[in-house]
């Protein structure tokens, strides 16, 4: 058919200087002498700018026609008014041309065959991930499986990795980055972690002496809706993507939906907010599939939900005053881990409680965690400290990964010889 | 006294460090906060409150180098139009930008069109090299912003440059029009 050969050659006019935005194009079956006279007298009128795709030809035979935006007005008038029926081909010729850009751009990218062509330092899509996970599972099938938690509000798949050399519902470490979706530098380190575990249980070292005895399970796109429309629409989004009646605002903050002081300060009534806790605890399907997984499996002893950007490592509460019991032994691990992160490339981290290091923040991920029994809940708030913010180089996403697993491995191994 | 590892202290940190940029800021030098050394806090009836900073900064152009400065941030009691009343003091001297500076304003002179740029850094973190004096303006601009806008519960950073665009003028300054985006922590 014509109409590929024509897309790829106005491509290459689109990637000069002509943009094609509000073009359409129309087809025209003439089914009597008339009607084939009124679509001809259209090649004539010169000023319409018209790029006849299929030129008139004879009755019964569609005629193709692209119409620049400012003459869509005319040329339809001109139809309607002699009764000649059309379609709509194209409904903008430009969003056709962008979506072919994107497709030829990401089948001209060399595919990565397996984990070990993956390129670890750059940002990539959720497909990419998703396919990243599933080369992983086949990669290491007697060590890994993947989890369908549930799916997202745009029924996205909720998927967990799961690491286990074996046993029944062993005492496990729980990790999930991308719950903001903004927080790119959280996903890409995920899909370090998946390998580096991976690689360490080869080895015989690391964390293959944590496998011996716990399961790992590490959540890596946390709220798939949010990370599509960063890289679609709106790159700092930060919710989800729910729609709740009675707003026409979009989306509820992840970390602030959680049943733990649900609703109070430190969160916002307000839909059209960043920090919106949504209309009731766990509205939100991909907090909900969290909280049902943890309940069921029931044997957790390590949480830890990651974020960036700031350089902290926090432990509960945010929502209250009020120390954890726990707060000492949360403190004294939170030193140690800070201290192993810096050991690598010198990256300061603080640390403390939510409430006292940051603000006030209710209805928070490892607020509920702690409450349901769950003694390590952690959140990271990786690099940087605000000079890149959410947009961190991705240059830096290895760097951050390795310094970050360092702290995660403390926090694991205090869990193992602390079971509880 | 204030934790200075705790927001609270970082918050009067992050406009101090907003005003600096304003004042001293400029396509050659970029300064971030490095550390809070030292902070205290003091209630002062019928005023405001009043923040005591001692800072350690450095110039993203000059790593090596670190810049100590006071500072003192004043949130005027009750007003939310006010802006905080901040003074800040560098020790020493910050390194000189005047070669950096004609260069920049030298290249821009010659340009053809003016300049228009969008999304920096881009989706992915990246800032293009000639892109970066433009970057560290927008620093200044937003260091402007953050500081006339801060209150004692906000933590304004500047997250991305949406668009700028060179304004042209018959006279020999410079004009860049900026539409910036900043991100309020607390708030988020």
């Amino acid at each position: 058919m014509r109409l590929p050969v024509l897309l790829a050659a106005l491509v290459a006019v689109a990637t000069c200087t002509e943009t094609f935005v509000g073009h359409q194009v129309l087809r025209v079956v003439p089914q009597s002498d008339e009607e084939l006279q009124k679509v001809q007298e259209l090649q004539d009128l010169e000023h319409l700018q018209l790029d006849f795709w299929l030129a008139p030809r004879g009755l019964g035979l569609p005629v193709d026609i692209r119409v620049p935006f400012p003459s869509l007005q005319a040329v339809k008038a001109h139809l309607e008014a002699a009764g000649v029926s059309y379609s709509i081909m194209i409904e903008d010729v430009q969003a056709l041309l962008d979506e072919e850009q994107t497709e030829m751009l990401r089948s001209s990218r060399q595919l990565p065959l397996n984990t070990n062509t993956f390129n670890y330092e750059a940002y990539h899509t959720i497909d990419e991930i998703y396919s990243f996970m599933d080369m992983l599972v086949a990669e290491n099938p007697n060590l890994v499986s993947k989890l369908e938690i549930g799916r997202s509000t745009e029924n996205r798949p909720l998927y967990v990795l799961k690491f286990s050399t074996g046993g029944t519902n062993r005492p496990a470490v729980w990790i999930d980055t991308g719950i903001h979706s903004r927080e790119w530098v959280t996903q890409a380190s995920g899909v370090w972690f998946a390998k580096k575990i991976v690689q360490d249980h080869a080895n015989n070292e690391g964390v293959a002496s944590i496998l011996e005895t716990m399961d790992i399970f590490l959540e890596i796109v946390t709220n798939p809706d949010g990370f599509a429309f960063t890289q679609t629409k709106n790159r700092l989004w930060r919710k989800t993507r729910s729609k709740h009646s009675g707003s026409i605002c979009v989306g509820v903050d992840p970390n602030r939906n959680w049943d733990a002081g649900f609703g109070e300060a430190g969160a916002s009534g307000n839909p059209c907010t960043e920090t919106y806790h949504g209309p009731y605890p766990n509205s939100e399907p991909e907090v909900k599939s969290i909280v049902d997984f943890v309940k069921s499996h029931g044997n957790i002893k390590a949480f830890v939900s990651i974020h960036s950007y700031s350089q902290l490592l926090l432990y509960p509460y945010g929502y209250t005053n009020t120390p954890v019991p726990d707060q000492q032994e949360l403190h004294e691990v939170s030193a140690k881990a800070v201290a192993a992160l810096s050991s690598l490339y010198g990256t300061k981290y603080k640390y403390g409680s939510i409430i006292t290091t940051i603000y006030r923040a209710s209805g928070g991920t490892i607020d509920w965690t702690y409450n349901q029994g769950i003694k390590y809940s952690f959140t990271f708030e990786l690099r940087d400290t605000g000079r890149y913010g959410f947009l961190l180089p991705a240059k830096q996403i290895v760097p951050t990964a390795e310094e970050t697993w360092l702290a995660l491995k403390v926090i694991m191994e205090h869990a193992r010889d602390n079971m509880y | 006294e204030l934790p200075p590892s705790h927001f609270p202290a970082a918050r009067a940190a992050a406009v101090a460090v907003g005003y600096l940029r304003y004042l001293r800021g400029g396509p050659g030098r970029g300064l971030q906060l490095r550390e809070v050394r030292r902070a205290r806090r003091q209630d002062i009836e019928d005023v405001g409150h009043k923040y005591y900073l001692e800072l350690e900064l450095e110039d993203v152009l000059d790593k090596d180098r670190t810049v100590n400065c006071t500072a003192e941030v004043l949130y005027p009691l009750g007003s939310k139009t006010s802006a905080p009343d901040v003074q800040v003091t560098v020790q020493g001297e910050l390194r000189d930008t005047e070669e950096a500076d004609k260069e920049f304003y030298n290249r821009i002179r010659s340009l053809e069109k003016e300049l228009v740029a969008e999304n920096i850094p881009d989706s992915h973190g990246n800032v293009p090299p000639e892109l970066e004096p433009i970057h560290l303006l927008a620093g200044v601009a937003s260091g402007y912003v953050i500081w006339q806008n801060s209150t004692e519960n906000t933590k304004l950073h500047l997250a991305q440059v949406k668009h700028v665009k060179q304004v042209k003028r018959s006279d020999e300054d410079l004009q860049f029009d900026y539409v910036l985006l900043l991100h309020e922590m607390v708030s988020q």
